[in-house]
């Protein structure tokens, strides 16, 4: 079976969501009409990323009658689409959060985990987090999603690998920093976050023998600015597209998930993972450190 | 000895991008910027002519009495070779009132006011020309406080800042600034022969070297000293920067309310562009 992806590789307007969906719609008619079966779009996609004061402004709730999911869930009756935006729940807490809509239905969402907050990333003031990690049923098999941050710790896709994921999708507002050659530098062109965030995600691709897919922000918000290079690899930790950065792009990618099947033939990881020994030592950690 | 390197094109992709984008988003599409005949406004106005177009870049030279003519002629190659706007407003006339008001004035306060007075022209050309101030202070002159607060540190965005001196050479060499502007010594050119390096006491090369250990990698006065920098040196350097915290963010506001402007009343500047 063939999963034809786009990745939406979009600068947005900071706190205006009306025009961020307008985008949008825009590429999701682009991408049903280049054949996409799933069009993916950044961390916060529909708000921009540095919100700060704006946070409480630009929150939706994913519902039916929601005016800016309504047209997306209109829109997911003919392609299935990975969105991002700020969920505000019932108690009026509000998280970076991701949807995954198909068939004129939110089928999941996953709240950001991992909130960074040094550095210049602030997101620990502003944003609650989630509370799970979770791979859910789609019509192309199991999906797991992470936003950024979330896949700098390694237990996230571990968790979504175990949980039945064969197809991570990876979304990011990820500033471009570093343009300090180093000798380990073979990416020349390329700042350092966009280098160490293709090695481990590559890494994941390989190590989990799974596909992944990673779709970036472009464009700049005040100084900071968004690298793009959306990119897709194959379960062997092949590069599948490598799109271009520092730009705005639709990056479309040919995912033949038939090659799981060969690749774990070949290499049975996921087979020979041993979780119960994994849970017994992580429950002795806990316990010894609870102790300590 | 540590290598500041960068990646040049990549530096001149961003900071082109940076250009374009930031002043396109706040509804302009040219920009203004002082062209002393240096190095830092050269790359500034080179940046520029490629991320706007030479036509929508206005480069204003503003000579003192006693600047150096190589300035004015240096900055001439920058326009020559770039084919950018231009204009010649001496700031003499303007400042010698108050110099002559007061005799004693010494450098320092004399160099201020012209820095304060290219300031005012750059401005009003600014809304003259329907273009955003470009500044051109960069990052050691930034850490070091070495800047006159609303002159030369003045603008509306600023390419530069993140980029030592030495790695700002490079950049400028990579874009192609002509080659006099590369060999010679830095200098503000506020008094006849003052350059940079003299007044600061160091060379550029070795504060580079230092500050992008003690900033960008973190390191502690000790491990400086235990990489081969004279511990005087260093102390010297960091407390400068210390000094010098003032001239980098905006005046304290006396918290009174719930929510004030700078502490929580939070957002970017780019806000709903």
């Amino acid at each position: 079976m063939k999963l034809n992806v786009a990745m939406a590789q979009i600068n947005t307007v900071l706190g205006n969501v009306e025009q961020n969906l307008e985008k949008h719609l825009d590429l999701i008619e682009q991408a049903r009409r280049a054949g996409a079966d799933l069009i993916t779009f950044p961390e916060l996609s529909l708000t921009g990323y540095a919100l700060q004061d704006l946070t409480p402004t630009v929150a939706c709730r994913p519902l039916p009658d929601d005016p800016v999911f309504n047209p997306l869930l209109v829109a997911s009756q003919d392609i299935d689409i990975q969105v991002g935006f700020v969920e505000e729940d019932e108690r009026n807490l509000f998280y970076i959060a991701t949807a995954f809509l198909s068939g004129g239905a939110v089928r999941h969402i996953h709240h950001k985990v991992y909130l960074p907050t040094y550095g210049f990333f602030d997101e620990g003031r502003f944003f609650a987090r989630g509370e799970s990690v979770r791979a859910f049923d789609t019509r192309f098999g199991r999906v797991g999603m992470l936003i950024c941050e979330d896949f700098w710790h390694a237990s996230s896709p571990y968790m979504l690998w175990l949980d039945g994921a064969d197809l991570f999708l990876f979304t990011s507002a990820s500033p471009g920093r570093g343009i300090t050659p180093t000798p380990h530098n073979t990416a020349p062109g390329r700042t350092e976050s966009a280098r160490w965030v293709n090695d481990i995600i590559r890494a994941y691709a390989g190590m989990f023998t799974t596909f992944v897919v990673h779709t970036n922000r472009a464009g700049f918000e005040d100084g900071i600015h968004f690298w793009g290079g959306s990119s897709a690899f194959s379960p062997d930790g092949e590069p599948l597209v490598n799109g271009v950065e520092h730009a705005e792009a639709l990056v479309l990618a040919e995912l033949d998930l038939s090659q799981l099947r060969r690749t774990r033939t070949r290499l049975p990881l996921l087979r020979d993972e041993r979780t119960s020994l994994v849970q017994r030592e992580i429950t002795r950690i806990i316990t010894r450190n609870a102790d300590g | 000895m540590l290598d500041l390197t960068i990646d040049t094109n990549l530096a001149r992709k961003i900071l082109t991008d940076f250009i374009h984008t930031e002043i396109t988003r706040a509804g302009f599409s040219r920009a203004v910027l002082g062209l002393s005949g240096g190095l830092d406004s050269a790359l500034a106005c080179y940046l520029a002519a490629e991320a706007l177009q030479p036509e929508n870049v206005l480069a204003v030279r503003m000579p003192y009495a006693t600047s150096s003519a190589d300035s004015l002629a240096h900055a001439q190659l920058v326009i020559d070779a770039l084919g950018v706007q231009t204009l010649t407003i001496p700031i003499t006339d303007m400042v010698e009132p108050l110099f002559n008001r007061y005799p004693d004035m010494g450098n320092r306060r004399r160099g201020n006011v012209m820095a304060r007075q290219r300031m005012i022209i750059l401005f009003d050309q600014s809304e003259v020309f329907k273009g955003l101030v470009l500044g051109t202070s960069n990052k050691t002159e930034i850490l070091l406080g070495y800047t006159t607060m609303h002159g030369d540190a003045a603008c509306a965005l600023n390419p530069l800042g993140d980029l030592y001196k030495t790695q700002l050479r490079q950049l400028a060499a990579a874009v192609g600034v002509p080659e006099p502007l590369l060999q010679k010594p830095p200098s503000a050119d506020l008094w006849a022969g003052q350059t940079d390096e003299d007044e600061l006491g160091f060379t550029y090369a070795a504060v580079d070297q230092l500050l992008y250990l003690l900033v960008d990698q973190r390191y502690t006065p000790q491990e400086c000293v235990d990489s081969g920098f004279e511990v005087k040196f260093v102390h010297a350097v960091i407390e400068r920067v210390r000094k010098n915290q003032f001239k980098r963010v905006m005046p304290p506001i006396a918290k009174l309310s719930g929510r004030t402007v700078g502490y929580d009343f939070l957002y970017l500047r780019d806000w709903g562009t």
